[in-house]
């Protein structure tokens, strides 16, 4: 399986939740599988999908999914001590690994070398850290969102990229449609 | 009232409830401030553009924001600044220590300083100088200007601000 398809399973379970998706390929498949008021697509920023997620997570009850890359996780490593620190039982961060730079051309990360996501998520601090195949990806997000527990899960997957439009959204319609979405 | 505190009470005052920070000397004792201020979800960030993830979120999750950093952070931030937090159009107060001004002791902290109103200027944010210690008295009109407007603001504090550097 590839990121496309672990979305694709997992669609029926992210639309009734606040979702923040990384930077290119994450966030165009998700805009052209299913888009939703309550999906926040980054469209610049690579690396801040935790980050951002972690903020709505704290600043309200909602459950929050950040869909994160192993690539983009690297890019902001600082991120897990902090959502080790700041527990929000409301935030979950799927990583998928694919081992890979997908939306670049699938230049190979350390995270596909020696180096483990969830090792060091463990390292850092967080508490609930699942690492699953990725055909488990959607029973084990599900069990994190009724476990009401922070979790953090890294779903490994083949690397690949299937054809998907760019998003031409504008940015402020994406926020303030995600902004209504929270409120409502 | 210290300026710490007047800083810390005009955020309070201006329903800012999740501030974001990364350690500056010359910062320490707002940090402190903040940190103690109940109202106040006070969340250190291992680095700038991570804060600003931090307060990007918790903005769309309907909390005000702000930041507290070193100029130095200008430099790391600019990505995140221009793709993130003005092209989504978000506010975010930026609390800076205006190293290597006046009354700095250390050479390398001069290098940033004198880049750093250039590239707020460049980067078409609205910058305030904190210089005297009364300069305090606008920082309530420069967060409602920055809510008002949803824009990244940034307020530079200098060492004469806070009192320079012990010297």
């Amino acid at each position: 399986m590839i990121r496309s398809d672990i979305l694709k399973e997992i669609l029926p379970i992210l639309r009734d939740q606040l979702v923040i998706c990384n930077i290119g390929l994450p966030s165009q498949e998700l805009h052209m599988m299913d888009d939703q008021p309550t999906n926040f697509y980054m469209l610049g920023t690579m690396g801040l999908s935790s980050s951002i997620g972690l903020g709505v997570a704290l600043a309200q009850d909602k459950t929050v999914i950040s869909i994160d890359g192993d690539g983009s996780v690297l890019t902001n490593f600082g991120t897990l001590p902090t959502i080790a620190n700041n527990v929000a039982n409301n935030f979950i961060l799927l990583i998928i690994d694919n081992g890979s730079y997908g939306s670049t051309g699938d230049q190979p990360t350390y995270a596909g070398k020696k180096t483990s996501l969830t090792a060091v998520a463990k390292a850092c601090g967080c508490q609930n850290v699942v690492e699953c195949k990725a055909e488990d990806t959607a029973k084990v997000l599900q069990a994190a969102i009724d476990s009401k527990q922070m979790t953090i899960i890294v779903a490994k997957c083949e690397s690949g990229n299937i054809k998907v439009p760019v998003i031409t959204k504008d940015p402020v319609v994406i926020r303030d449609r995600f902004m209504n979405a929270v409120r409502a | 009232m210290t300026i710490s505190e007047k800083i810390v009470s005009d955020l309070v005052e201006n329903d800012v409830s999740f501030v974001t920070t990364v350690p500056c000397k010359q910062l320490a004792g707002v940090i402190d401030a903040v940190d103690a201020e109940q109202s106040i979800y006070h969340i250190p960030s291992n680095k700038e553009d991570e804060g600003m993830g931090l307060c990007a979120g918790a903005y769309m999750g309907g909390k005000r924001p702000a930041i507290i950093m070193q100029n130095t952070a200008i430099g790391v931030t600019i990505n995140t600044l221009v793709t993130l937090t003005q092209y989504y159009r978000m506010p975010l107060p930026m609390i800076i220590s205006y190293r290597g001004e006046l009354r700095e002791p250390v050479a390398c902290q001069a290098e940033m300083a004198v880049h750093t109103k250039a590239l707020l200027n460049q980067l078409n944010i609205p910058t305030y100088h904190f210089h005297e210690e009364s300069d305090v008295e606008e920082f309530d009109a420069i967060l409602k200007y920055t809510f008002m407007c949803n824009k990244p603001v940034a307020i530079l504090t200098d060492a004469s601000f806070w009192g320079g550097y012990g010297e």
